[in-house]
């Protein structure tokens, strides 16, 4: 295949220029059999024309056991998006506050007065789906890390789920199992769990998924990157010994799909230990303080490999290690496992040698395990030794460490549109509307309550510590999440603030991925915009099915398409963000589930708006306007289920303008609640206004709809407001500036939730349902 | 239960670091405290001096109080507070209480303090097996406890974040309790009653939130007054918990 002297493509596509790769470190290396080698190549899931870059990248020789390992991990679709790359160069990443965006730990953005946040999502749905209390937890881990990595104190976490029906008991189990693993590690290192969401879906019945974001608060200058450099510098390795747990948990977990035999992957998950994190969180941002580390990143999938090699090609250095001086939980274990073991809570950091006194006695202090385990090089090589081996036979991997990460293979799937998706457009549920003008509207109401998608979330979040750190502005159970910016341990409290919010429906995004991404984007937005933020970045965490599968990447595609047109229209940048493909159980994939979580800003916390009711009198208005927009709405899939229809449209401009009126109105003190209109449409927004205010409403409708329409349609870009009839005329003045539709609804007060003509329900038969819902049916019996 | 609803932020002030000598409280960090950064910072709000004092200590010279915060010392793997019990820095607080220092110690510092049996009793797993975060309702009791700014039936809010808050007893020990008038706080409902069959979230007999020892002077409570302290969530009801002690430290009654 080689073109000339000094360069070559490969199989796969790759270019290498030779006369650019280092030259090996070891003189002998002891390689597998031309013949054995390809075949324990395909056994870790490379194909065979990855396995010749490989060699190509090795300068043509065979590779041992230990690189073939290291390989396998790097070019899995977890570590090295080789099928999702491309199209994610599609996201808009930059933006006057971004500090920092994609290819580091976490994204970075400034949020005012010297200020920034660090944040990113990621899955664990793989390992949570087959054992749900560690998988969740170690998910929660993972994410924790990435962002003390990068200099930024953790604040607050928000969490994504999905689950099927739970009249299934092994989804109860996995729910159960997932909220407990999650609040059992996140509560124990005192970083409250603010927000997220969580649908039930008979589409995520094989396929849970848990997608966890962490946000954390950093002064600007306290930004640190795992940029490996300094020849000469010691490597260092904190945290918890090296063991056989997890070993390859993300290449063969979460780069396949599950069959009958995924329960005997359970050995691949890893188990948390929040106590060591916890002290790894104080002892990394005690040493990134007063500049102890050089580079400091997280061992997370393919551990110490996947650390090590990208701190080294960020860098453009070399790095040495010898896997004997990894302290090592178990006896006799080979070099390739301590080089892919995925044993959580460690992390691995470059100090400089008149650094490294302190950094031990730092870790000592804590309690926390330091072991120096190699050092940068100047060789532009990733060598691995083994130091029970004679010295000069000892070197057991020499890679180019910069080939390692960049000659990974990237593809360009093929795609092919889902036959499907003409079928569900055409569903007309126009005979629906027909037959509601017959039935008891105020009984479907309470149904729709009671819907494990739209009911309150209490027993979930009051699992979590969503206090701790005493910067909870607005707790969970809100269109957004409000956390106080600030460092009070060192001192530093301010009145700024975040709001953050995660969102997506899948059900959107199966019957329209385009439009559907685009709505994920927009909730998100509309959500932190209700609580008086200013959306400002993005990370997103894309669950698909298998990318090999055309229709699955057609998905895909589209969603990305979707999203990140949204994105540039909106001015909102991705900042990081997590892909997780092959969510698939025997071959049915989940609904495509494009997950957004956002970060909006807020100057003053004296200028922020919640969704409940406040004071009976005042006048309750519409932003936005309804239209019949049923396909693919939570009353379809609820009372009849049906999935199918159009989704509702998504007009971006009109997104902006009912947001920015929302905003403008909730600085200019003039509203008492502010809450999005989504799952449930309109009647369902009022319900949760009336319940969380413990004040009831006389509402009409005027929209010309027919009632089940009016009442659960879920067009997009509405906000229900309440406010004072004092501040009424001003608020018109503003909404005939911005120009968008609106309407007065009524009044808040009284005992029940009234519409006119359609509804008349007790307030407190309505709470009550609202409230247990989610309980009784994680209690229910067989 | 207790309105969780939302809740704006009112005021809030930056901490400012307070040159006052007195009085002077000492938080204690054990590895895996996670409350012990908020409980230093409600303290410099309310305007006192608050620094953390680390596990390996052994002296408590110069604290004119002695705060134990929450959190998960050393995992709370094993019972919580078994552990954290034989920190170096727990026989000093020890002695600190045994000479009428005065102690408080909420969530996990609450667990820690039975344990080392300067409080009677012990904490063990919810009712519900399930960890409880939120708003609970409390009523003050009529107690010798020197730490709490509030009349006896009063009835205050405060969040409560736990696994084991249930407090537990034998029969003895809640005679001597009561005959004492070591009961600080109790859950009940919104009117100040405590329902048949108890108001505790957690099951806590007798719905026991908060005890005091014989003294008046060592104080734990599974709630956290530290997170409502501030004005954060427009709340600062927690304030009440720290403000008796330091009178009685600014008049020297204390020690």
């Amino acid at each position: 295949m080689t073109e000339n002297a000094h360069a070559t493509v490969t199989p796969s596509g790759i270019e290498i220029d030779l006369s650019q790769v280092p030259a090996p470190v070891a003189a002998a290396i002891d390689t597998l059999d031309a013949e054995r080698a390809p075949q324990i190549a395909v056994d870790l899931g490379l194909t065979l024309d990855e396995y010749e870059t490989v060699k190509a990248t090795l300068g043509g020789r065979e590779a041992s056991l230990t690189e073939l390992y290291v390989y396998s991990l790097m070019w899995s679709e977890h570590c090295s998006y080789k099928h999702s790359k491309r199209q994610l160069r599609r996201f808009p990443s930059e933006g006057p506050d971004v500090m920092q965006g994609p290819g580091e730990n976490a994204g970075v953005i400034r949020v005012g007065d010297g200020w920034a946040v660090a944040f990113k999502m990621e899955s664990h749905n793989h390992p949570s789906a087959i054992e749900p209390f560690q998988g969740a937890a170690t998910g929660v881990g993972g994410i924790v890390r990435d962002i003390f990595t990068m200099g930024a104190r953790p604040i607050a976490s928000l969490d994504s789920l999905r689950f099927g029906m739970l009249d299934k008991a092994r989804q109860r189990y996995l729910f159960e199992g997932s909220v407990e693993g999650i609040g059992s590690y996140g509560n124990c290192l005192g970083i409250p769990t603010v927000g997220g969401e969580v649908y039930f879906d008979e589409a995520y019945e094989g396929n849970c998924l848990i997608n966890a974001m962490c946000v954390g608060v950093m002064r600007e200058e306290d930004l640190t990157r795992a940029v490996g450099s300094g020849p000469g510098n010691p490597v260092v390795l904190l945290g918890s010994t090296t063991g056989r747990d997890g070993i390859g948990g993300a290449s063969t977990l979460a780069s396949q799909e599950f069959d009958e035999a995924a329960e005997n992957k359970r050995p691949a998950v890893q188990v948390g230990d929040p106590f060591t994190e916890k002290l790894l969180i104080e002892v990394c941002l005690e040493l990134l303080q007063r500049g102890g580390f050089v580079a400091l990143g997280d061992l997370g999938a393919a551990g110490l490999t996947s650390s090590a090699s990208e701190m080294a090609s960020r860098g453009g250095v070399g790095i040495d290690l010898d896997v004997r001086k990894v302290p090592a939980r178990e006896d006799g274990m080979r070099p390739f496992e301590v080089m892919v073991s995925e044993s959580q809570e460690r992390m691995l950091g470059v100090v400089t040698p008149e650094n490294l006194d302190d950094v031990m006695a730092t870790c000592e202090r804590w309690g926390v395990r330091c072991a120096v385990i190699g050092s940068i090089t100047d060789t532009g090589r990733f060598v691995v030794h083994d130091g029970d081996l004679p010295a000069g036979q000892d070197i057991v991997a020499d890679m180019p460490a910069a080939l390692l990460a960049d000659a990974a293979p990237v593809y360009d799937p093929a795609f092919r549109r889902p036959a499907y998706l003409d079928e569900v457009a055409e569903y007309n549920p126009y005979h629906l509307l027909l037959e509601s003008t017959v039935v008891d509207l105020s009984a479907v109401l309470l149904t729709m309550l009671a819907s494990p998608n739209v009911c309150s979330r209490r027993w979930i979040w009051e699992q979590y510590d969503h206090q701790v750190q005493s910067g909870t502005v607005v707790l969970p159970g809100a269109d957004a999440a409000v956390v106080r910016v600030g460092l009070p341990g060192r001192g530093a409290v301010t009145n700024r603030g975040i709001a953050l919010a995660s969102d997506c429906n899948g059900r959107y995004c199966y019957l329209d991925p385009y439009v559907g991404a685009q709505i994920a984007l927009a909730e998100a937005s509309r959500n932190v915009s209700c609580v008086g933020a200013r959306p400002a970045a993005i990370t997103d965490c894309l669950n698909f099915g298998n990318p090999e599968k055309p229709e699955v990447f057609y998905m895909f595609k589209e969603a990305v398409r979707g999203l990140s047109d949204a994105c540039k229209v909106m001015g909102v940048p991705v900042v990081s963000g997590n892909v997780s493909l092959y969510n698939e159980s025997f071959s049915q994939p989940i609904h495509p589930t494009p997950v957004v979580g956002m970060v909006g800003i807020i100057d003053s916390l004296d200028e922020v708006c919640t969704a409940s009711f406040k004071q009976a009198g005042d006048t309750i208005i519409l932003v936005g306007e309804t239209h019949d927009e049923l396909g693919g709405s939570e009353y379809l899939k609820h009372v009849h289920d049906v999935t199918a229809g159009t989704i509702p449209r998504l007009d971006l401009g009109l997104e902006m303008d009912v947001q920015s009126t929302v905003r403008d109105a909730v600085r200019m003190h003039l509203l008492s609640s502010a809450h999005d209109c989504s799952d449930g449409g309109l009647a369902v927004a009022l319900a949760e206004s009336c319940i969380s205010g413990h004040l009831g409403c006389e509402v009409a409708l005027d929209d010309g709809l027919e009632p089940v329409a009016s009442l659960f349609s879920e067009t997009q870009s509405r906000i229900l407001v309440s406010l004072s009839d004092d501040k009424v005329e001003e608020f018109e003045k503003l909404v005939g500036k911005h120009a968008v539709p609106w309407s007065v609804l009524g009044t808040v007060g009284g005992e029940r939730i009234g519409i006119e003509g359609k509804v008349d329900v007790g307030l407190g038969e309505a709470a009550h349902i609202f409230d247990v819902t989610l309980e009784d049916l994680v209690n229910q019996v067989d | 239960m207790a309105a969780t609803s939302a809740a704006t932020a009112t005021a809030v002030a930056p901490s400012v670091s307070v040159t006052t000598r007195r009085p002077r409280f000492g938080v204690v960090s054990f590895p895996g405290s996670n409350c012990e950064q908020d409980a230093v910072n409600a303290l410099r709000f309310i305007g006192y001096s608050a620094e953390f004092v680390w596990h390996r200590s052994t002296s408590l010279d110069g604290f004119d109080a002695i705060v134990l915060p929450g959190g998960f010392s050393y995992g709370d793997y094993l019972r919580c507070g078994a552990i954290a019990r034989f920190s170096p820095v727990m026989e000093a607080v020890i002695a600190f209480a045994d000479a009428g220092g005065p102690v408080i110690g909420f969530c996990n510092g609450f667990q820690v303090l039975t344990e080392a049996h300067l409080l009677p009793g012990c904490l063990i797993r919810n009712e519900n097996l399930h960890f409880i975060c939120k708003s609970v309702v409390l009523r003050v009791e009529d107690s010798t406890c020197e730490w709490v700014d509030l009349a006896p039936g009063t009835v205050t809010s405060l969040p409560v974040a736990h696994n084991e808050g249930n407090y537990t007893c034998d029969e003895a020990t809640l005679a001597r309790l009561r005959a004492n008038h070591q009961v600080v706080l109790r859950y009940c409902e919104p009117d100040g009653s405590t329902a048949l069959g108890g108001s505790a979230p957690n099951g806590a007999t007798d719905d026991i939130a908060g005890i005091c020892n014989e003294a008046g002077n060592v104080f734990g409570l599974m709630p956290h007054p530290e997170r409502v302290t501030d004005g954060v969530n427009g709340q600062t009801q927690g304030a009440a918990f720290f403000t008796a002690i330091a009178r009685r430290i600014e008049r020297g009654v204390a020690r």
